[in-house]
């Protein structure tokens, strides 16, 4: 597996290179969100808000009322519980370019609930004319700033930063879900960095005779994907969904509405945080301990298929794990 | 300053007079309204429409938009800027915090030939756009505000914007002063004057007055105009109602630096009867029709005295 350091803060900087239009926004976290290439590399579009997340908002909204387009840096829990009023009224009622760019998704930092963002999606999808993108690996992180820079309006994306696995060859589009597998026994849709967990499984399904289809999803909202939706009516056992996101308003409760909306009748199981705030401790102890793990993925896919699998360790696919403490960031959160 | 002499001032205290008017009437007219808030600004608005803020001129009243849909993906922004600079190189822009004020801003647009008096035909009508509480569509109103505290955070965005486009035009923004209570409000003047935005112009209404009563047992802001300088802002401090004072207060120096202008108000200036009111200045309710009886005989005298 290809491993990459600090792909945001190179991409960034390459990417934005032809784009005078394009400004950084940043609340005092700029290295630790990966823009202080940029900073550095055009100090002109870079502008310093400090520790002040509801004016950096409505600022933004301004900047892009007057045909900028600022990409906001800072951790997501800041961006959705701290400005929301802002977000709602400076720039998605008005539609505005912002593009917000928020990170530390879920169980990828010790910093404890504080840091923690779990019910992103379910909060920035329910405003009008948002968009709400998630990547899953390098070449996602690389995608996304254009994919968001082509939509016209707000976009909320759950960003990765430090060093990450490059999972994927072809380019993240918008509205496309990545279909990784075929199978007519059971369906998963994952999103994020929980997709590295569902491709892990490959192996032990394959190996146990269980047909599966898989999905990786990076949009959120819109959700409009009608092919997994035919997958799962035509499944034997049904859907599991698996996200690094409470199980209120997130992957799983898209695939819900879909579903009754479509009136498919086959069962969902819904892999997720349960409806519960995490705390401060390392990524795979999280991911552990919150059931959002290879092993809660297969002993839900036991409970669907009704039997239980034979597989040992060996059988599960690699994983990368990055270091807490690393020199792709600036501290260890 | 040779613009603004007491031919000018005795032109903006007519002005005054008639947005204090109209607001009255609707308020009598619609059971109710922000009525204070007209007493407490009309000077400061009639100064700012009459002259104050570069405006481009409009030779014939302009009528408001239908209502033409929130924006979206298929809808795109409709504002009221066409009553103010209509977007035109070398104007200021007019972003109006308080969107309660908004009935104010129509009276004065009226008052100033900007707007045609029958545009208030569709105030507060279903299918309008000019609402009682107003938003980006309405006539005068260039963002979405009334989420208080906001107004000045998105006018910085725009004052960086001119600032990087090396665009001419001052960002004035109308401001009451119970908003200043909010955090963001402080995040913004933090961030203004720490970004040196001296095309950046604040003009507050300080009325002491909001929802829940005098400010003052509510939150109290003062030493308010210290609290700007101390920030990093050039703060004049004047007794409101007075159009010349509001000429020499935004004539300060303040290079780069916002500059603050606070108006000392009286939320009953002009209509002195609605003193009894007090604490409750914000919504001129009517108790009974009674009282809504009594208000609109004294509309009518003050109505006979002018005509």
């Amino acid at each position: 597996m290809e491993i990459l350091k600090r792909v945001h803060a190179n991409n960034l900087v390459k990417w934005a290179k032809d784009k005078p239009e394009v400004l950084v926004l940043s609340a005092d976290l700029t290295s630790s969100c990966e823009a202080d290439s940029f900073r550095d590399t055009y100090p002109d579009r870079f502008f310093s808000m400090g520790i002040a997340e509801q004016n950096m908002l409505a600022f933004a909204g301004g900047l892009a009322r007057e045909g900028f387009v600022p990409y906001v840096h800072t951790f997501a829990v800041f961006i959705y519980r701290r400005a929301l009023d802002q977000i709602a009224m400076s720039v998605a009622y008005p539609n505005l370019p912002v593009k917000m760019i928020g990170f530390l998704p879920g169980v990828t930092t010790p910093g404890g609930a504080t840091h923690q963002a779990i019910e992103d999606t379910a909060i920035m999808r329910s405003l009008p004319n948002m968009t709400v993108l998630e990547v899953g690996d390098a070449t996602e992180v690389e995608n996304v700033l254009d994919l968001a820079y082509k939509i016209p309006g707000p976009v909320y994306v759950w960003m990765l930063r430090g060093e990450l696995p490059r999972i994927f060859n072809t380019p993240m589009e918008f509205k496309k879900p990545r279909k990784l597998s075929e199978g007519k026994d059971l369906v998963i849709v994952s999103a994020g960095l929980c997709t590295e967990e569902m491709l892990r499984t490959t192996k032990v399904f394959k190996d146990n005779g269980v047909d599966v289809a898989m999905y990786h999803v990076s949009t959120l909202k819109p959700f409009d994907y009608p092919e997994s939706m035919k997958d799962i009516k035509e499944s034997k056992y049904g859907v599991i969904t698996l996200e690094n996101h409470t199980i209120i308003g997130g992957l799983g409760t898209c695939i819900a509405e879909s579903m009754a909306e479509e009136g498919i009748g086959k069962k969902l199981y819904r892999v997720g945080i349960n409806d519960v705030f995490l705390h401060g401790a390392s990524r795979p102890y999280l991911m552990k301990e919150y059931g959002i793990d290879v092993h809660a993925l297969l002993q839900t896919a036991e409970k669907a298929i009704g039997k239980t699998l034979k597989y040992t360790e060996d059988d599960l696919g690699e994983v990368f794990i990055p270091a807490l403490h690393s020199d792709a960031k600036p501290e260890a959160l | 300053m040779a613009k603004y002499d007491k031919k000018w001032e005795k032109e903006v205290l007519k002005i005054a007079d008639g947005v204090r008017m109209r607001v009255f009437q609707f308020t009598v007219e619609q059971n109710g309204g922000y009525l204070s808030q007209a007493c407490s600004s009309a000077e400061t608005f009639g100064a700012l429409y009459h002259g104050l803020m570069k405006l481009p001129k409009i030779d014939k009243p302009l009528l408001p938009d239908p209502w033409q849909g929130v924006p979206g993906p298929n809808n795109p922004v409709h504002t009221g800027i066409k009553f103010n600079s209509g977007g035109k190189e070398g104007y200021d822009r007019f972003i109006m915090s308080p969107a309660q004020y908004a009935l104010v801003v129509y009276a004065v647009l009226i008052e100033t030939g900007r707007m045609d008096e029958s545009g208030m035909e569709a105030y507060n009508k279903d299918g309008g756009s000019v609402e009682m509480i107003g938003a980006e569509h309405s006539p005068g109103m260039e963002v979405t505000t009334g989420s208080l505290g906001q107004g000045i955070s998105q006018a910085s965005g725009i004052a960086m914007a001119y600032k990087l486009k090396k665009k001419k035009g001052k960002i004035f923004t109308f401001l009451s002063d119970g908003e200043c209570q909010s955090g963001e409000f402080w995040e913004a003047i933090q961030a203004a004057s720490f970004h040196k935005l001296d095309n950046m112009i604040m003009v507050i209404d300080r009325n002491g007055c909001q929802c829940d009563g005098l400010m003052k047992p509510v939150m109290g802001i003062e030493p308010f105009d210290e609290r700007f300088r101390s920030f990093g802002c050039e703060c004049v401090r004047i007794k409101g109602h007075k159009p010349l004072a509001l000429a020499e207060a935004l004539a300060t120096p303040h290079r780069g630096k916002p500059l603050v202008v606070i108006t000392d108000t009286s939320p009953y200036h002009g209509l002195t009867f609605l003193k009894e009111r007090s604490p409750k200045f914000h919504y001129v309710r009517f108790t009974d029709p009674k009282q809504r009886e009594e208000y609109r005989k004294i509309y009518e005298e003050m109505k006979k005295e002018r005509a």
